[in-house]
């Protein structure tokens, strides 16, 4: 399947591994819309995006590990797209203009990580209020300790 | 920003505030959902009342000449399914625009599993789609099982499929009974709520608790079904058909029921599909994507089950699916129930599964096992896990992330109600008010579910 993908987008794929019965194509972050607009439109016909999300390894050089699950509906197969996200101000292109379902889901993880993407049309906080500080999911966020919300808005 | 008097008078524009103060912090401009945020909120009720008579004033009789009235249905409406939110742009009855705004019953579920063991996660997982509390600790269980590679006993499997598919019914049965409310037929309300009483009552005789269950482990089921179960749970699916008669004599045929959902809510296969929409939302407009069909868990490869489908892609055909899926669901009940298999309910792995409660008085072994897995955990090895199971709302999907402790160190859920809701605006959009009503109903979301 990588192979695919870099006859469409040459050398966007990092590395290609299977565990567990789910093959993970490790992606380059700048080429990650590409490249699923190669796996949506190619012979692969991944139809569906699954979903969007992503997990924080503040150790790790780039630090926020974005999964991108796509379903092909028409062949029943399943991919994970593995894409690295680091910096200070993280940030990955949007795959809404591929699959429009992924508007929510990048939302999300903007909210709870704070990884921006490019060219979301809609790209503010979804589940905790608009001005919300810091990005829950991130693993320092401070768990117990921290200002009780909401007290001073009765 | 300041505080205005707006503010003080308008108790929603604390809201507004909050938009343009983020937006104005990172020096950007508003998004569109931060704009009518903050536009809706920022009249005062007389501002609000001014501007429409001075609207009505100015506007002539031809759609598209007037300023948008812009209303705010929610978060706490009767019509809305729970604290749903949708922020309506109407042009005269006519729906310009919608926008959901979500998030009043996030509780940070994910950022709590990080902080559980794995098998206390379970606990969290099952309190999001508070309606199919089953189907997200299937997809739990079964995402820490592939990362452990553990396979369960094919009783547990056929146990789990017997109350996914009970729990599918019950929630078919609350869809069925709360949208008949919604669009003013109450009295099938009660009848569905009969029935699912009493499946209530037989989760309670399983789990000991009517809601929240958290019967499934990791490796199995708590214990096996008790004593009772399976002659009350017969006498259930053999009352359920005539039952679901009842039901569909009251709105199938009626020219009202009819009236409300023929031709509602209706977009094109592929753009639904473009939306990440699945279950019976998208079954009725015709793409039979069923997990249970197109890639079997827990042995539903042993059950002989159709897929209902529908072509119209309306509300009403959502209707039908469901009202079909539940009489499914009654024949993969009653298959379980011819041959559920002898055996243990649980995988027989010490490092994971707690001992049998008896061998703790005789067996040092099983105490050390059991005072390691009840004060540690279980250890899960190094990895990622992605398992979706067909939940009654769609694709549930569970990311698990290990890094070999005893704590998960991501879950994510990947629910259904959350990714469909994202149709309602292309659905609404250019209907009537009446039928936004009728739309959000037959996309059935569960706010648990969507806020987690």
């Amino acid at each position: 399947m990588s192979a695919q993908i870099n006859a469409v987008v040459p050398g966007a794929v990092v590395e290609e591994h299977e565990a567990l019965g789910e093959l993970t194509i490790e992606v380059k972050a700048d080429r990650i819309l590409e490249a699923c607009r190669a796996l949506k439109d190619g012979p692969t016909q991944f139809s569906r995006l699954s979903g969007v999300t992503c997990a924080d390894f503040p150790d790790q050089p780039g630090r926020f590990r974005l999964a991108y699950h796509l379903h092909s509906i028409q062949t029943g197969s399943r991919v994970r797209l593995r894409v690295w996200a680091g910096g200070l101000d993280p940030e990955v292109d949007s795959v809404t203009s591929v699959w429009a379902g992924a508007d929510w889901q990048e939302r999300e993880v903007f909210d709870q990580f704070g990884v921006r993407f490019n060219g979301h049309p809609d790209l503010c906080r979804i589940l905790n209020p608009l001005d919300w500080d810091g990005h829950p999911l991130r693993r320092d966020y401070p768990i117990g300790g921290e200002d009780v919300q909401f007290t001073d808005a009765v | 920003m300041s505080t205005t008097d707006n503010a003080s008078t308008f108790p929603l524009a604390m809201e507004g505030r909050e938009a343009v103060e983020a937006a104005t912090r990172e020096g950007r401009p508003l998004t569109p959902t931060e704009r009518i945020i903050a536009s809706v909120e920022a009249y005062t009720p007389q501002e609000a009342a001014e501007r429409t008579l001075a609207n009505e004033m100015l506007a002539d009789s031809r759609p598209g000449t007037r300023e948008p009235l812009i209303i705010n249905l929610g978060p706490n409406h009767p019509s809305t399914h729970g604290v749903l939110r949708v922020i309506v742009e109407l042009d005269g009855e006519i729906v310009r625009d919608v926008t959901p705004v979500i998030g009043y019953l996030h509780t940070g579920i994910e950022k709590q599993c990080e902080n559980k063991t794995w098998w206390q996660a379970i606990t969290c997982v099952t309190r999001m789609d508070y309606l199919a509390p089953f189907a997200n600790i299937h997809a739990y269980t079964l995402g820490v099982e592939k990362l452990l590679q553990l396979d369960i006993p094919p009783r547990a499997a056929w146990i789990r499929v017997l109350l996914s598919e009970l729990n599918r019914l019950a929630s078919h049965l609350v869809f069925l009974g709360t949208s008949g409310l919604e669009m003013g037929a109450m009295s099938v309300f009660f009848y569905c709520y009969r029935e699912r009483d009493e499946v209530l009552d037989l989760f309670e005789m399983v789990s000991g608790e009517r809601m929240n269950h958290r019967y499934f482990q990791v490796g199995g089921c708590a214990q096996d079904l008790p004593e009772g179960f399976i002659p009350r749970l017969q006498a259930l699916l053999d009352i359920l058909p005539g039952r679901i008669d009842e039901y569909e004599a009251l709105l199938t045929g009626n020219p009202i029921w009819q009236d409300r959902l023929k031709g509602i809510g209706v977009i094109p296969a592929e753009q639904l599909l473009n939306l990440g929409v699945t279950g019976p939302t998208l079954r009725a407009a015709g793409i039979p994507l069923d997990l249970r069909k197109s890639q079997p868990y827990s042995g539903y490869e042993h059950f002989q089950f159709d897929v209902p489908t529908e072509i119209a892609g309306d509300a009403f055909a959502r209707y039908l699916v469901r009202v079909r899926e539940m009489r499914e669901s009654i024949k993969i009940m009653q298959q379980v129930l011819d041959g559920l298999p002898e055996g243990p309910v649980i995988a027989d792995d010490r490092k994971v599964v707690l001992p049998p409660r008896e061998e703790l008085a005789w067996s040092m072994e099983a105490l050390i096992h059991h005072f390691k897995l009840v004060t540690e955990g279980f250890m899960v090895p190094e990895g990622e896990a992605y398992a979706t199971i067909e939940s009654p709302r769609g694709e549930m999907g569970c990311y698990v992330v290990s890094d070999g402790g005893p704590k998960p160190y991501r879950v994510h859920m990947r629910d259904p109600s959350f990714v469909n809701l994202q149709a309602l605006r292309p659905l609404s959009k250019g209907g009537y008010l009446a039928d936004l009503i009728a739309v959000i109903a037959t996309l059935d979301p569960v706010m648990g579910g969507v806020d987690r």
